[in-house]
C-alpha cells in the first residue's frame, strides 16, 4: 500500500508534465501571428507593416525553436507566474484564484442533494426490485442519463426565471454585488453565502442562493441518475449475499438487513463513484456557468478558449488537471482503505 | 441460425426498454435516411427560371426562408415553427443525419485507436505497456470537454475540428479496456499454441486475440456514442461547433438562447425553439444509452 502511493506520487509531476507539454505543443499550431494576440491588441495587427510584425514576434520570441520557449514557460509556472491573460485583463494565476471559489461553492452546494438524494434513490429502487417504484426511478435515471446538460439549464431557465421569476441567472444581484464591494463587507473565506453569513446579512446570504439553485437543480438530475444507477447495482448485487439471508434467517427485521448490513457494505463502490463525482462537479460546471451566467473557473476557461486566450487556456487546463489528478489518487486510496480486500499494486 | 445466437436475441427482445430503444434508434434511421424526402432542400424562396424552387447546393445549410429574425410559433407549414428565418422542422431532420455522422465516424476512429493502443501494450507489455500507459493516463489527465474545447479553438472552430479533437481525447477507455482482455487472454492455451507454432504477433493479435475480446468494446463504443453526440453539441452550444444556420442541434440550441426570456407578458411564448430540438437530442441520446445498457445486459450478464 505504501509503495504503491509513493509510486503513485513519484508519478505525479511526471504525468502533470506530460499534460503541460500535449496542451502546450497543440497551441504551437496557432502560430508565431496568432500566439501575438496575447500580447499585443489583434486589432492593431492590420496597421502594422510586416517588418514591424516581424519585430513584435521577435521582441516576445516567438519564433524561437517550441523547446525554448516550452522551458521558458514551464519555468514561469514554477515561479507562480502563469501569464497574462487578455480575456480577464489580469495574471492568469490571479483570475484563476479569484474564479475558483464561486466555482467551489456551486459544487459544495450541488454535492449536497447530489449525493444524498442519488444514493437513497438508489437504495429505494433495489429494494423494491421489479415494482413501481423500482420502474419510476430506473425511468427517472435513464431520462437524466440522456439529458444534455444544456438543454435541461435553458428550461430550467425558461420556467424558474422567465414564468416564474424565483431563480434569476448570474452570480448575485445588483444591489447586493454594491455591498460586497464595499469595505464594509470583510472576505472571510471568499465563498460568497459563507461570507454573507459571517457578515450578518442574511438578506445577502439568501441573494447567493436564490441565484445557486438553477445551476443545482441543472447539475443533480444528470448525476442522480448516475449515482443512482451504481447504488442500485451495488445494493442489488450485496443483497444476493449469503450473509443477508443469513441475517433474514435468523429474524432481524427488514429494515435492519437493509440498513445495517447491506447499505454498508453497498457503499464501497458508491464512495468512489461519489468521489469521482465531486471531481466531475469541479470540471463540469463549464456549460451551467455559461449559461447561468455565473462568474467561475468554468466560464472563464471556456471564454479563455472562443478567444483563444492560450496563456489563461494553458493555466486553466493546468488547474483543472492538477485537481483531477491528485483527486484521482485520494479516491483510490480511500477505496483501498475501505475494502481490505482491495489490493493495490 | 445457431441456438445461442437466438437465445440471445430472445433475450434482447424480452426486455421493454431494449425494445425502446431499438425502435427508437430505427425511427431516427429512417428519419436520416428518408431525409430529402422529409424536407426537401429547395428554397421556395428563390425559384428559377422555369418557377421551381431552387435546389440546395450544401443540405446541412438550412435555407432562409423569411427575413425576419424572430422565432415564429408552429403553424401548418411549419409545424415545429421558425427561428432566424429557418424551418425548425427542417433543422431537427437534417440535424439527424448530423448527429448520426458524428457519433459514427468519432466512436470507429477513437475506437479504432483504442485498440490499436491497448493491443500493443497489452500483448506486449514490459516497457511498451509502461509508456504507452503513462500517455494514456496524461491524457485522461485532462478533462474531455475541457480537452475538446481547447484543442477545437485551437485547430479553428468547425464541425471537422469538433470531431478531430473528440478523437483525439477519446481512445482512451478503449485502450484501457482492452488491454485489461488481452492481459486475461494472453495466458490461455489457443495462445500460447499459436506462439509455439511460430505465428507471428500482429496475426496472434488479429486472428486470436481480438475477436475473443472485442464484444465488451463494442458495448462500450455503444454506450459511448451517446454521451460523445451530447458533448459536440455541447461544443456547438458554446460556439465552437456548426455555425449559426447549419442543421446541428446543438447550433440550433445555441441560437434559442436569446429568445429564452420569452415575449413580453408571455414567457414561455418561445418553447417550440428550445423544446423540438432538445427533443430530438434526447430521444437520440437515450436510443443510443438503452441498446448499449441492452447489449451490456446480454453480453455480460453480471453486471445487471
Amino acid at each position: 500500500m505504501t509503495a504503491y502511493i509513493i509510486r503513485r506520487l513519484l508519478l505525479l509531476p511526471l504525468i502533470l508534465f506530460g499534460v503541460t507539454l500535449i496542451i502546450f505543443s497543440f497551441t504551437q499550431i496557432l502560430g508565431p501571428e496568432k500566439l501575438l494576440s496575447a500580447y499585443v491588441n489583434p486589432n492593431v495587427f492590420d496597421k502594422l507593416s510586416n517588418e514591424e510584425l516581424d519585430k513584435l514576434i521577435e521582441k516576445y520570441g516567438l519564433n524561437e525553436p517550441m523547446w525554448t520557449r516550452y522551458f521558458k514557460w514551464l519555468g514561469g509556472v514554477l515561479r507562480g507566474d502563469l501569464g497574462w491573460s487578455v480575456t480577464a485583463k489580469q495574471p492568469v494565476a490571479q483570475a484563476i484564484k479569484e474564479r475558483i471559489p464561486y466555482t467551489i461553492e456551486l459544487a459544495l452546494y450541488a454535492i449536497i442533494p447530489v449525493i444524498g438524494v442519488g444514493i437513497w434513490l438508489g437504495v429505494a429502487a433495489a429494494v423494491n426490485r421489479d415494482k413501481f417504484l423500482d420502474h419510476f426511478i430506473r425511468i427517472f435515471a435513464i431520462i437524466g442519463w440522456s439529458l444534455p446538460d444544456f438543454v435541461f439549464g435553458l428550461i430550467v431557465l425558461m420556467i424558474f426565471y422567465s414564468a416564474l421569476g424565483w431563480f434569476p441567472p448570474g452570480t448575485m444581484s445588483a444591489w447586493a454585488e454594491e455591498i460586497v464591494k464595499s469595505p464594509e463587507f470583510k472576505r472571510f473565506t471568499h465563498i460568497l453565502s459563507i461570507d454573507a453569513l459571517l457578515n450578518g446579512r442574511l438578506d445577502i446570504f439568501w441573494d447567493a442562493l436564490r441565484h445557486l439553485i438553477g445551476p443545482i437543480l441543472t447539475i443533480s438530475w444528470l448525476w442522480w441518475a448516475y449515482l443512482l444507477r451504481i447504488t442500485r447495482s451495488s445494493m442489488l448485487e450485496v443483497l444476493g449475499k449469503e450473509y443477508v439471508r443469513t441475517a433474514r434467517a435468523k429474524g432481524v427485521p427488514e429494515k435492519d438487513v437493509i440498513h445495517k448490513h447491506a447499505r454498508k457494505n453497498a457503499m464501497i463502490p458508491v464512495v468512489t463513484v461519489a468521489g469521482a463525482m465531486v471531481i466531475g462537479l469541479l470540471a463540469g460546471t463549464v456549460i451551467v456557468e455559461v449559461i447561468f451566467n455565473r462568474i467561475g473557473m468554468g466560464r472563464f476557461t471556456a471564454q479563455a478558449a472562443t478567444q483563444l486566450d492560450y496563456a489563461a487556456v494553458l493555466g486553466s487546463v493546468l488547474f483543472y488537471s492538477t485537481v483531477l489528478i491528485i483527486g484521482n489518487l485520494i479516491i483510490d486510496i480511500l477505496y483501498a482503505a475501505l475494502d481490505p480486500r482491495i489490493r493495490l499494486g | 441460425m445457431n441456438t445461442e445466437l437466438k437465445r440471445t436475441l430472445r433475450k434482447l427482445f424480452k426486455n421493454p426498454s431494449a425494445i425502446l430503444g431499438f425502435s427508437l434508434l430505427t425511427f431516427f434511421i429512417i428519419v436520416a435516411i428518408f431525409a430529402p424526402l422529409i424536407s426537401p432542400p429547395i428554397n421556395p424562396m428563390f425559384p428559377d427560371e422555369n418557377g421551381n424552387p431552387m435546389k440546395l447546393d450544401n443540405p446541412y445549410i438550412m435555407p432562409i426562408l423569411s427575413w425576419s429574425s424572430d422565432p415564429v410559433p408552429p403553424s401548418k407549414d411549419h409545424p415545429f415553427g421558425m427561428i432566424a428565418g429557418r424551418d425548425i422542422l427542417y433543422g431537427v431532420v437534417w440535424g439527424t443525419r448530423t448527429a448520426f455522422k458524428i457519433g459514427l465516424i468519432v466512436v470507429t476512429a477513437s475506437t479504432f485507436f483504442g485498440i490499436i493502443i491497448g493491443s500493443i501494450a497489452g500483448y506486449f507489455g514490459g516497457w511498451v505497456d509502461e509508456v504507452l500507459m503513462r500517455i494514456t493516463d496524461v491524457f485522461l489527465s485532462i478533462p474531455f470537454l475541457l480537452a475538446a474545447m481547447v484543442l477545437t479553438t485551437i485547430l479553428g472552430s468547425g464541425l471537422d475540428k469538433v470531431m478531430i479533437a473528440m478523437i483525439i481525447f477519446g481512445w482512451m477507455a478503449t485502450a484501457r479496456l482492452i488491454r485489461a482482455n488481452i492481459l486475461q487472454v494472453k495466458e490461455e492455451q489457443f495462445v500460447l499454441a499459436a506462439k509455439a507454432l511460430g505465428i507471428k504477433n500482429y496475426i496472434i493479435i488479429l486472428r486470436h486475440i481480438l475477436p475473443n475480446t472485442i464484444f465488451p468494446v463494442l458495448v462500450q463504443a455503444t454506450m459511448r456514442l451517446g454521451s460523445l453526440v451530447i458533448t459536440a453539441a455541447a461544443l456547438s452550444f458554446l460556439g465552437l461547433g456548426a455555425p449559426i444556420g447549419y442543421a446541428d442541434w446543438g447550433s440550433m440550441l445555441n441560437y434559442t438562447r436569446n429568445y429564452i426570456l420569452g415575449a413580453s407578458g408571455q414567457a414561455l411564448a418561445y418553447w417550440y425553439t428550445v423544446f423540438y430540438p432538445g427533443i430530438a437530442m434526447v430521444l437520440f441520446v437515450l436510443a443510443w444509452n438503452l441498446v448499449g445498457d441492452a447489449l451490456r445486459d446480454v453480453f455480460d450478464p453480471k453486471l445487471k
